[in-house]
């Protein structure tokens, strides 16, 4: 049994509201943070625990606080990024929804850690129930004294505001979410300035995913050296994952980071297998924008080393042979799943999302739908193949913001592990429109080459 | 974080570019600083505007590859930064044309701008003054592996002097960036994302603005077009000429280029610089309004200062004739004094010359021609 952090609380009933919260131990970390310690001192503490960031890109959290630009006289902002839109992600709504306060407590602390009289909740459009109850908790916690002027008394003001987007992927990006915050278009911004030294109306801003800050809590409450203790290496403390597709068992599960991908898929405590008796054939591991892995690779390295649920692990062999962490939005298919029709629709829902602003990415996600959808018809050509992944390289890295990358990243994997399969649907066109490529070889084990 | 340390700057920055060093202020963008070199170490560049704030970074096309990030930190970049939004350090290393990742990358931006964009260049007012004619004659492939059908869009009317062309804007915001700068009122921006994103005014003919007609100069391709010019005449077909008028406009300056036809003033517009940018007076850049842009296509209106110097290597500098002087008439020499006899005036007959082809609202057609002659 993994120890957990966030969601050890979150069956109790009521726990959405101030009173039952408050009376499991909430606000213990404000107390804790406001009366005993400095703002430097939580920041000291997050850098310690090894946090990192939990929205998709692994940063250590207290490094990022740490390049805040402190100018006198700036007001300084702290932003959630609660614009959850990655496909197979959907941890942070059940935090909200569940457990709000546990939110709007790691913003107390992480505020008043930066400084920030004023922090906002950009939270996405579909997500139209919950900015309810998140400003209910708002409202709570400022009925108890722990938001608005002069917090538990010790000097520091604070204001949470809740915004809502409307309905865009590339505002979850974070300059696309400031542009979004301020009222304007939500195109990404060039970087730099990076907006810990420019960001909401030129300020400084810090942007954290809402489990980031969600983590906040238990950091303060334990400490950030016990927190480091829990997990393997780099990769500390709990992780949500949100596991979705071909398993019995699909949900939000908190896994301490040691356990290895394949306890993950078919123990009982998390997975629990493959559905109706099905195989492996690949997985996700972290939300649609990482590269999907075939089965064998994924539950063994290339170097024949379990793989496990870790940052490092899952992001091992590079993308030659690995994948990443990402978000957490654990993606499984079994052998009915055909991969060709998986990453067209992937490239569909890039071409839809991209902002337009950067030409690479704005022609460069239709064209590979396009190409993609060809393929799935039956109408591919074997040169199709070698275009797209001439395309996608053109894409990755030349683009403004990583919604270019997470749109080229699943085609140059998709390709990269299950070519033949893409081949098959050519070659075999007729057939591919009545049935599945299968398993074939995705599960068999790799060849490890043996030094002499 | 590079613009967060302020350390005590040296007076200026030397920055290597191709293998050729130069000393810009600090600031100055890599793209500007290559711009001071000059040819072909220039990197192309479509959005960005330098009198415009806020543009560029977005077509990619002026990416280049940073060898050596400065004196200090002479990590290389690992990826290829757009040059118009990145600026110099001291002791930096920049390869364009010397780098084939560039070059790469490059050849891919400018496949994609070309994969939706009409081939109506026969057509287009802008051929022979197009930056992604340009750009695809340098850059380009001579044949496009996109096998799909290009995206169109209905043409628009965005206001009494400009059409919009949605089908071939490259969407550079460069116009949405004139019409938050310059003008009083913003009333047009891009609608819808992605690759159905548009530029599109919210009510539609709503642009009326003094200095709307800036976004056709601004404009690197051929979306927004001059009503007053459209389909006159071939560009290269036309002499640029200098000249200048008192405009009563304080914003004004005053100074354009006449692109005429014989005596005809068919266009009028701002004089560009050798990147094909607004020229700048006295730092200031040399807007026109609509005035003087759609207004005043009367030779007479203006002072001409001389014939516009325009590049031996643009298409233009066919038609521009420096030094013209016109064939002496022998005929009166040769009889003796005497003057030719005139047999027939075709005016008496056909009203078909008489037609002043600069004052029409559009292009001519044959109802022109018919309503001259009164059928």
């Amino acid at each position: 049994m993994g120890r957990k952090l966030l969601l050890d609380k979150a069956h109790i009933e009521n726990i959405r509201l101030y009173d039952v919260y408050r009376r499991e131990g909430g606000y213990r970390s404000v107390e804790k943070a406001l009366k005993t310690m400095s703002p430097d001192a939580v920041t000291e503490e997050v850098k310690k625990s090894g946090l990192r960031g939990r929205g998709g890109a692994g940063f250590p959290t207290g490094m990022k606080w740490s390049f805040l630009a402190k100018p006198e006289g700036v007001p300084r902002y702290l932003v959630v990024n609660a614009d959850e839109s990655e496909p197979g992600t959907f941890k942070d709504r059940y935090l909200m929804e569940f457990i709000p306060h546990l939110l709007i407590e790691g913003m107390i602390t992480s505020s008043f850690a930066l400084g920030s009289n004023r922090a906002y909740i950009y939270i996405r459009g579909e997500y139209a129930w919950i900015v309810g109850i998140l400003e209910q908790a708002i409202q709570e916690a400022k009925n108890n004294g722990f938001l608005g002027k002069n917090i538990l008394g010790s000097g520091f003001d604070c204001e949470i505001y809740v915004q809502r987007g409307a309905g865009a992927y590339i505002c979850g990006e974070e300059t696309a979410l400031l542009e979004s915050l301020e009222g304007k278009r939500g195109n990404p911004r060039i970087k730099p300035p990076f907006p810990a030294v420019k960001g909401l109306w030129d300020c400084p801003t810090v942007v954290n995913n809402v489990e980031t800050i969600a983590a906040v809590v238990p950091i303060i409450n334990e400490g950030g050296e016990e927190y480091a203790k829990i997990g393997i290496g780099k990769s500390t403390g709990t992780k949500l994952i949100s596991a979705c597709g071909n398993i019995k068992k699909q949900g939000v599960y908190e896994i301490d980071m040691t356990i290895s991908v394949e306890e993950f898929i078919y123990s009982d405590e998390y997975c629990g297998g493959i559905a109706n008796g099905r195989q492996l054939k690949a997985c996700i591991p972290g939300g649609s924008s990482v590269p999907i892995l075939p089965a064998n690779l994924l539950l063994t390295t290339a170097k024949g080393e379990k793989r496990m649920m870790t940052y490092e692990s899952l992001a091992d062999g590079g993308f030659a042979t690995g994948s990443m962490m990402g978000s957490g939005g654990f993606i499984v298919l079994d052998d009915t799943q055909c991969v060709v029709k998986h990453t067209y629709t992937l490239a569909r829902f890039y071409r839809h999302e991209s902002c337009g602003q950067c030409s690479p990415c704005r022609e460069g996600t239709g064209w590979m739908e396009k190409i993609l959808l060809k393929i799935e018809n039956g109408q591919g050509k074997m040169s199709d193949i070698d275009l797209l992944w001439d395309i996608q390289r053109k894409i990755e890295g030349n683009t403004i913001c990583p919604l270019g990358d997470a749109a080229a990243w699943p085609v140059a994997a998709a390709i990269r592990h299950f070519r033949d399969e893409f081949e098959w649907h050519i070659t075999n066109a007729d057939d591919a429109q009545r049935r599945n490529y299968g398993l074939m070889h995705y599960a068999d084990p790799i060849h490890i080459p043996t030094t002499a | 974080m590079a613009d967060e340390v302020k350390k005590e700057a040296p007076a200026n920055f030397k920055v290597t570019i191709d293998n050729i060093t130069i000393e810009v202020a600090p600031g100055t963008s890599i793209l500007n600083a290559a711009r001071k070199i000059g040819g072909d170490v220039t990197p192309p560049a479509m959005c960005y505007y330098s009198k415009l704030q806020g543009s560029g970074g977005k077509c990619r096309t002026c990416l280049v590859e940073v060898a050596a990030g400065s004196t200090a930190d002479p990590r290389p970049m690992p990826k290829l930064v757009a040059s118009c939004r990145t600026n110099v350090m001291d002791g930096m290393i920049v390869k364009n044309i010397t780098s084939e990742r560039v070059q790469d990358a490059r050849a891919g931006v400018v496949e994609f701008l070309l994969l939706n964009h009409p081939l109506d260049c026969p057509i287009c007012d802008q051929a022979g003054e197009c930056h992604l004619q340009d750009l695809g004659y340098e850059h380009g492939k001579e044949g496009t592996r996109y096998e799909f059908k290009r995206r169109t869009f209905e043409k628009e009317d965005i206001g009494p002097y400009i059409q919009l062309h949605m089908t071939r804007c490259i969407l550079c915001y460069r116009c949405t960036y004139v019409a938050d700068q310059l003008t009083d009122n913003r009333v047009h921006g891009i609608l819808d994302r992605g690759d159905h994103a548009e530029i599109s005014t919210y009510i539609s003919k709503s642009i009326d603005n003094d200095f709307s007609g800036n976004m056709i100069d601004v404009c690197p391709v051929g979306a927004l077009t001059d009503k007053t010019f459209r389909f006159k005449n071939r560009v290269w077909f036309t002499k640029p000429v200098d000249a200048h008028r008192d405009c009563e406009n304080e914003k004004c300056c005053g100074k354009v280029t006449l692109w005429q036809r014989g005596d005809d003033v068919l266009r009028v517009t701002s004089r560009k610089d050798e990147w094909g940018e607004v020229q700048s007076y006295d730092g200031k850049p040399g807007w026109i309004c609509n005035t003087c842009r759609f207004d005043k296509k009367k030779a007479s209106d203006w002072v001409i200062e001389g014939p516009t110097s325009i590049s031996r290597h643009s298409v233009i500098s066919q038609g521009h004739y420096v030094g013209l002087q016109k064939p002496k008439e022998t005929i009166a020499e040769v009889m003796g004094g005497r003057e030719p006899k005139l047999l027939m005036d075709i005016h008496s007959i056909s009203d078909v010359n008489s037609v002043e082809i600069a004052s029409l609202p559009g292009p001519a057609t044959s109802k022109t021609f018919k309503n001259v002659n009164g059928e």
